[in-house]
């Protein structure tokens, strides 16, 4: 069933801002975070009474009490499976979770990867800060390993998720990479994760200022940003550095970063990337790297057709009631073995 | 040849089939109960099978039963004892020995009554040889000889023509209960549509069936049941669980809405589910989800996005909704929960039926947490408690649990067809598009509720969750007075649902010595006996409650009429507490069975004779 899009040349951000005062932290990336998705569902082409923010519970799940949307701020971990019920109820909703590292990936681990199995036409942002904040500072399953958190004194003695690796493994089709510090970026991802048909999960690099403060700092400071972050985009090859002359490139199938102009490397070297092949490998490669050997993919990592479940359903429903001689619960009550008793008297 | 049997009118009698899980026995059973509805007897059955799919050949643990009681009066309970057993094998007979009446006819495949099978039934001594068939009716059929003669010509290899030997004791069961083959025929022919060379030689063995119980000198007697009195109409055979899922599917069409269905499968709740799912065509949706969680979660996000929502479950999976029961309770959406209840706790007994849910539907959540809870009390009133609890959570906007249980779900009664023209129109309380007075906690005066303003209406954007909300404007408040206030209406309006439901009706004279006071399944068991001992003369009526929370206006009033009250319960007396906690002035006596079974008729009757004959 497709969207419903309606002329909206006349909505922006603030049609989408509320006057109730935002609770997070002096410092928190979500603030920014807000500020994007403010700035990018204007955009989408979508009526401000068709757009659902659902989401769990944490620090990032207060979001839907910011946005002038309808909002539903849920359960742990089943933001989710809420979603769910709403898109499958009325496929004509844009509907977005927000959700973080505990809310998805521990408490709602499972509803996260089914909802990415079954490809129900929702955007979930996950913001992720490495580390419970509402619960003031144990670790989460994002959390690296060896941390001191609250809860691990000596250290996290747990592998940590990599969420593009699970959303890959749930058969996902979109799977994208932002940070909070880079509204741009966002942005145009943002957009991306709108309009696919499927589950889009966007992964926000996000920063807890209090309790796990410049967690991404390798990866998001102005120092070294450059360096340690690949923006991939579609159709261009994965080019990154200060100085625009590092790449990615497949070494008898493994990855490895090259230099362009060393060793003979030139650009026709570099990997492009493509976000659509159905085959998701090079995707799952390109989410598990990691510093220091290479650098974070960022941007759409992959972005893949497939069937979407809500489609499916309404397909079957339709096809059902073109089809089926029982129209009302009457024909369906009356259908099959029915009896007369008459009383003989 | 043929003879002329004698031909004894009865007025209801019970059959039980009884064989191994594969042996067909569930179908013999439907057959069977088809054909009584049909020349218009009245009926109630139960299934009775394992908890395996298929437990191992032969032992008492892979015995799968399926009990019938027709009757030209009115049946209300699938019997306590069976005057006609099919025993399909030692282990069957072995097993359902004690649930048959003395003197009662026992049919048994003789083929496979021998040292082999009396092993693996756990038998010492040979059954029918060892004095403890006597007073019986032992009719031994060469059942598996005759039908795998009968089947040969129709080139069915050996396990295959086996299947068809259930047609055999069909054939058989027709001939004692003296009915018109044609129907047996007719059967086959709807059931095997589609594979006509198995409708010829499941035909043939039906056949042979009657002609051997024609032939054969020790059927003498067969029964003549009348078709059934004070009862006109169009009726239909039909299971509790069916029924749920038909009311589900009424309602939502009494409130132009289309219904979804958020489930996981559990035993014994999942033929709602599979029942719904193939309802597209009436625009119902099934989300099977990943679990219990996500089920409710499902149909909670599809409530708040306008639909009629439902979620079915038993025991275990209640348990785990509960966190978002109390989601539903403080967004005050509209929620069906179906627990079709099971022996627990935990796994338990999956297969077997108890009331042990009550206190967990009442009160199984974190916080002041009210819901309204109902009980359905019959296996064809499951679609008019399921209509009931429809209506009164999309009219009240609040979650409704819907108490049924495996002897309802599973078992079948005939139901008088309704006309859905003639059901209540459903009206929940909608919003307009653009209604400025519109405000997420703003309340109807007379029901308290809130109203039900929908994602993709124009002007009505409003945000629900679970943190407490300030009265009225729906923001997120920490105040304390407000949370007081909140808690207090969120009662409020569960408790002014007694308005709009019906008083208690008594059944008998509303003053007497004793009152037998039951609730949900056992309705069956306890309206028998109390009409029973009625006509016995003994100062007894019956008070069943299908409405739990709220009571009925009326309740106090009527236990007031009695000297003494039996609280009847499949459970340690769970209604019993809840009575005893409302109604503080008033005496509660027990009777309580938590062994997986309905109440036998038997034995209520001798408990009430002990507490009226006790003076």
């Amino acid at each position: 069933m497709s969207e419903k899009i309606i002329e909206t040349g006349t909505l922006s951000r603030k049609d989408f801002k509320l006057d109730t005062p935002v609770k997070w932290c002096a410092g928190c990336g979500a603030h920014a975070v807000l500020a994007s998705i403010q700035g990018t569902i204007p955009e989408t082409g979508v009526r401000k009474e068709d757009v659902v923010f659902v989401s769990g519970i944490g620090c990032s799940s207060r979001f839907p009490y910011y946005i002038d949307t309808y909002g539903f701020h849920s359960l742990h971990g089943r933001a989710t499976a809420i979603a769910s019920g709403i898109k499958t109820a009325n496929p004509n909703l844009s509907v977005w979770v927000i959700t973080g590292d505990g809310d998805s990936m521990a408490i709602g681990g499972n509803h996260f990867i089914h909802i990415i199995r079954r490809n129900i036409n929702v955007n979930i942002i996950l913001f992720n800060n490495k580390i419970y904040g509402l619960t003031k500072g144990q670790y989460s399953p994002t959390t690296p390993k060896g941390s001191i958190t609250k809860t691990s004194p000596e250290g996290t003695i747990e592998n940590s998720f990599q969420p593009g690796e699970l959303a890959m493994g749930a058969q996902g089709t979109f799977f994208a990479r932002v940070v909070d510090t880079d509204p741009k970026m966002m942005k145009d991802v943002l957009l991306k994760a709108a309009q696919h048909k499927g589950t889009s999960v966007v992964e926000v690099l996000l920063n807890c200022v209090i309790f796990a403060n410049e967690v991404h700092k390798e990866i998001t400071g102005k120092e070294v940003r450059d360096d340690h972050q690949v923006y991939l985009k579609h159709g261009e090859p994965m080019i990154f550095g200060k100085n625009r002359d590092k790449g990615i490139r497949y070494n008898c199938n493994k990855m490895e970063v090259v230099t362009i102009g060393e060793d003979g490397i030139t650009e026709d070297d570099i990997l492009v990337h493509d976000a659509t092949n159905p085959d998701d490998s090079t995707h799952y490669n390109l989410v598990r790297m990691g510093l220091p050997e290479f650098p974070v993919a960022m941007g759409v990592v992959r972005a893949a057709e497939s069937t979407v479940f809500e489609s499916l359903m309404h397909d079957q429903v339709t096809n059902a009631q073109k089809h089926s001689k029982i129209k009302t619960v009457n024909d369906l009550i009356n259908s099959g073995n029915v009896f007369r008793i008459d009383q003989k008297s | 040849m043929g003879k002329n049997p004698k031909v004894i009118h009865v007025e209801d009698i019970v059959v039980k089939f009884a064989g191994d899980s594969g042996d067909g026995m569930q179908l013999t059973g439907s057959q069977f109960s088809d054909t009584s509805a049909f020349i218009g007897n009245d009926l109630s059955t139960f299934p009775d099978y394992p908890a395996e799919i298929r437990a191992p050949q032969g032992t008492i643990a892979g015995v799968s039963g399926f009990q019938v009681h027709i009757g030209e009066k009115e049946i209300t309970t699938p019997g306590d004892q069976a005057d006609v057993l099919v025993a399909m094998n030692p282990a069957a007979l072995k097993a359902n020995m004690k649930w048959i009446k003395n003197g009662a006819t026992i049919i048994i495949d003789i083929d496979h009554f021998d040292n082999k099978h009396y092993k693996k039934a756990g038998y010492v001594e040979d059954p029918l040889h060892d004095g403890s068939m006597e007073g019986y009716n032992v009719v031994k059929a060469p059942i598996t000889m005759l039908t795998r003669d009968t089947a040969k010509p129709f080139g069915l290899d050996q396990k295959t023509a086996d299947r068809t030997r259930n047609q055999f004791v069909a054939g058989l069961l027709y001939w004692l209960f003296n009915r018109d083959i044609k129907l047996g025929e007719d059967f086959l022919s709807n059931k095997f549509k589609s594979k006509p060379d198995l409708v010829k030689a499941n035909i043939a063995v039906l056949h042979a069936g009657y002609n051997y119980a024609e032939t054969i000198e020790a059927l003498s007697t067969t029964f003549m049941v009348d078709p059934v009195k004070n009862k006109k109409g169009l009726f239909r055979n039909i299971t509790g669980n069916q029924a749920t899922a038909w009311g589900l599917l009424a309602a939502a069409e009494r409130a132009d809405k289309s219904l979804f269905l958020g489930s996981y499968p559990i035993t014994p709740a999942t033929e709602i589910l599979q029942e719904i799912s193939s309802r597209k065509h009436l625009g119902a949706v099934a989300f099977q989800a990943e679990d219990e969680i996500a089920g409710i979660s499902s149909a909670i996000g599809a409530s708040f996005a306008g639909r009629l929502s439902a979620t079915t479950t038993s025991g275990p999976g209640l348990a785990l909704k509960g966190e978002a029961i109390g989601l539903a309770v403080i967004t005050e959406l509209p929620l069906v929960i179906v627990d079709v209840q099971r022996g627990g706790p935990s796994t338990g007994l999956p297969t077997k039926t108890e009331q042990s849910d009550l206190m967990q539907a009442l009160y199984g959540r974190s916080g002041e947490s009210p819901v309204v809870v109902l009980a359905a009390s019959t296996p064809a009133n499951c679609f008019d408690y399921a209509f009931e609890a429809s209506k009164i959570a999309l009219e009240h906007m609040t979650p409704v649990i819907l108490l049924t249980d495996g002897y309802l779900a599973n078992g079948s009664e005939l139901w008088n067809i309704p006309s859905t023209d003639n059901l209540p129109k459903i009206k929940p309380p909608l919003v307009e598009d653009n209604d400025d007075t519109y405000q997420p906690y703003k309340r109807d005066p007379e029901k308290l509720n809130r109203f039900w303003a929908i994602p993709g209406q124009e002007g009505l954007r409003h945000r629900v969750g679970g943190l407490e909300k300030e009265d009225v404007t729906g923001n997120v408040s920490h105040d304390a007075l407000n949370h007081q206030v909140m808690v207090n209406l969120r009662q409020q309006k569960v408790d002014k649902v007694v308005d709009f439901i019906p008083e208690l009706q008594v059944i008998g004279d509303s003053e007497g010595e004793l009152l037998v006071i039951g609730w949900g399944g056992t309705y069956g068991g306890l309206v028998s006996a109390v009409n029973d001992m009625r006509k016995e003369g003994y100062g007894i009526s019956l008070a069943h409650f299908n409405y739990i929370n709220p009571l009925p206006k009326n309740t106090a009033e009527v236990l007031s009429g009695f000297k003494k009250k039996i609280v009847c319960e499949i459970n340690m007396g769970q209604f019993a507490f809840y009575l005893r906690s409302k109604f503080q002035k008033h005496e509660f006596q027990q009777f309580n069975k938590v062994q997986g079974l309905p109440f036998f008729i038997s034995e209520l009757k001798e408990k009430f004779r002990e507490i009226l004959d006790a003076k």
